[in-house]
């Protein structure tokens, strides 16, 4: 069974249609990436999934079990959490406090073990355990993200652009972290700018055009195919 | 000497009073971003529960025959006065403020202005608190502790500031230190990224209005002991200026920052009584609306908020 099946998806803004009717299919263990240029509908897809917006048609089943139009706090409690567009995270708290944030709901005995992993997967997060988290660098920041929403014990884990703003060499060990957390067990579903990346770390990936998908394949074939090398991937 | 003594103390004790108020405002707008004019009547609505709950509880007006009441039953009064006002800061928030959850701040605004002049109104229904004064109950003995430099330390005073102490030092525990503390600081900076990480908002949002509520029905009571004598129908204008002070020391410590509203109130208690025990004492209004002007000019954020942008 899929973990996660978005069918015939529709999210407006008011008189905006963000998602024009968007279906795909998130399977268990693997990495998912939705690609596509600014204002394609990512973002909000993602939104729709943690119960941010509110759909306005089509249905979202997360192992089976509508969760469309569900409030955000009952969707992490399901087992799905976001490291959301512009990381997120609250300035004003801790690095500590960021990361008991992310287990907020959870009262079971292993949070503790889990930000042991988290810290170990981000060590400069550990370096910075104590300082306000405003005062990361925007690297340190996403990481503190990343891991803040792995705290939540995740069976489905969303990324909104964790490239974002970052440079290469960063990029490239949030990949690699990202690659990591999936091998240990976690679906991901990855929305990205940075195609080259993404299509290079996930099995599956979908490309959105102004609320609508245009292309979906396994990624490896879809970095081949001649469409997405031209406008997406910048050759040929 | 002796007076600028007991100027200080009168200044620390309606300063604490001033925080206790500013408490509830700051904290609300912290989280939803807009001012809760109603609030000072929920700290008038304290004072009255005070009374009232007094009276369930056999305690007589200005000590009657009887005499003060017995600790106990003070520490019952505040209590229960406390949980009374907490529960209508509860149904205020769950029937008024929350359906406009996604209305324009202004809706809101003016919502609240409703709430007030409801308040206000309602309160001097007969069957109520009714439109006449009442005299406050003798809660505690007229007794002067010690004496240091001629001032003589009334059991009041100290009541006052230590029971303001407490709450102030519980709500820096309560914020700073437990997980719904947390849960309200992240819900303050984010709403949205607040409910991501599994934070139910609303629930967060009830909470901040019970304890708002109840900091301020601890004022209501504890300004009952400091100001013995008649307590004045819920729409006097006394009231509000009373709370205007207490917004006003939210404003000047940092709208937003809790331990800017301690700050703020604590300074606006005692430049109100400087200036009056220094200064020309019909001034006391003015005073305090001067140093909101200063801070606004010169340090918009209050002392101890940061610059936001603000958001559109
Ligand atoms: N809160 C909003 N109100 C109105 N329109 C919005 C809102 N959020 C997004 N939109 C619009 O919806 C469309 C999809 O936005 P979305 O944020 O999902 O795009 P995206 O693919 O994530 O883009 P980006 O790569 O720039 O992050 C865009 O046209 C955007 O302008
Ligand atoms: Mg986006």
């Amino acid at each position: 069974m899929s973990l996660l099946v978005i069918d015939n998806l529709q999210v407006n803004y008011g008189a905006i249609k963000a998602l024009r009717g968007i279906s795909l299919k998130v399977e268990p263990g693997q990495i998912v990436t939705l690609i596509g240029s600014n204002g394609a509908g990512k973002s909000t897809t993602l939104r729709a999934i943690s119960g941010l917006v509110k759909p306005a048609s089509g249905s979202i089943l997360f192992e089976g079990k509508p969760i469309g139009g569900a409030a955000p706090h009952k969707i992490v409690r399901l087992g799905i959490s976001q490291a959301p567009e512009g990381r997120g995270i609250f300035a004003n708290l801790t690095v500590a406090e960021n990361l008991a944030l992310g287990a907020f709901q959870r009262r079971d005995a292993g949070v503790e073990a889990d930000r042991e992993k988290a810290l170990g997967l981000f060590p400069r997060l550990r370096e910075r355990f104590q300082q306000n988290a405003g005062t990361l660098s925007g690297g340190e920041q996403q990481m503190l993200a990343i891991a803040r929403a792995l705290m939540a014990r995740p069976r489905l884990l969303l990324l909104d652009e964790p490239s974002l703003g970052l440079a290469p060499q960063v990029t490239q060990t949030i990949f690699r972290i990202i690659r990591d957390i999936n091998a240990s067990g976690t679906t991901i579903l990855l929305v990205e700018q940075n195609a080259n990346m993404a299509l290079d770390v996930a099995h599956h990936a979908y490309v959105l055009e102004v609320g609508e998908i245009v292309l979906s394949d396994a990624a490896a074939k879809l970095a081949q195919s001649d469409e997405v090398r031209k406008h997406y991937l910048g050759v040929g | 000497m002796s007076s600028f003594l007991q100027t200080l103390i009168d200044g620390v004790t309606v300063g604490g009073l001033y925080a206790l108020i500013a408490l509830g405002y700051t904290m609300v707008y912290g989280i939803l971003k807009f001012i809760n004019f109603a609030h000072s009547d929920i700290f008038t609505l304290g004072a009255w529960m005070t009374l009232t709950i007094a009276g369930w509880l056999g305690v007589q007006a200005g000590g009657g025959a009887t005499g003060p009441a017995a600790w106990y039953v003070g520490v019952g009064v505040l209590v229960l006065t406390m949980v009374f006002v907490g529960v209508v800061g509860f149904v205020i928030e769950r029937l008024a403020y929350r359906p406009l959850r996604q209305a324009p701040k202004l809706n809101v605004l003016i919502t609240a202005i409703g709430v007030s002049l409801f308040l206000q109104n309602f309160g001097q229904l007969k069957f109520i608190f009714g439109t006449d004064p009442a005299p406050t109950p003798l809660l505690l003995p007229g007794v002067t502790l010690f004496s240091v430099g001629g001032v003589s330390i009334q059991l009041v005073d100290v009541a006052v500031i230590g029971t303001s102490l407490v709450l102030m030092l519980g709500m820096e525990v309560l914020i700073f230190r437990t997980r719904m503390g947390s849960a309200m600081r992240a819900v303050s900076f984010s709403t949205r990224n607040a409910s991501l990480m599994g934070i139910n908002v609303d629930k967060v949002i009830s909470f901040t209005f019970v304890i708002g509520a109840m900091l301020a029905a601890a004022a209501g009571f504890l300004y009952t002991l400091k100001y013995p004598g008649q307590l004045k129908q819920t729409a006097d204008g006394m009231w509000v200026m009373l709370g205007l002070k207490a917004f006003v020391a939210a404003v000047v410590g940092g709208i937003g920052n809790v331990r800017g509203a301690v700050l703020g109130g604590l300074l606006i208690g005692l430049i109100e009584y400087l200036s009056v025990a220094y200064l020309k004492s019909e001034y006391r209004d003015a005073y305090v609306f001067a140093i909101l002007i200063l801070v606004l000019l010169f340090r918009p954020e209050g002392i101890l908020g940061r610059a936001t942008v603000e958001k559109v």
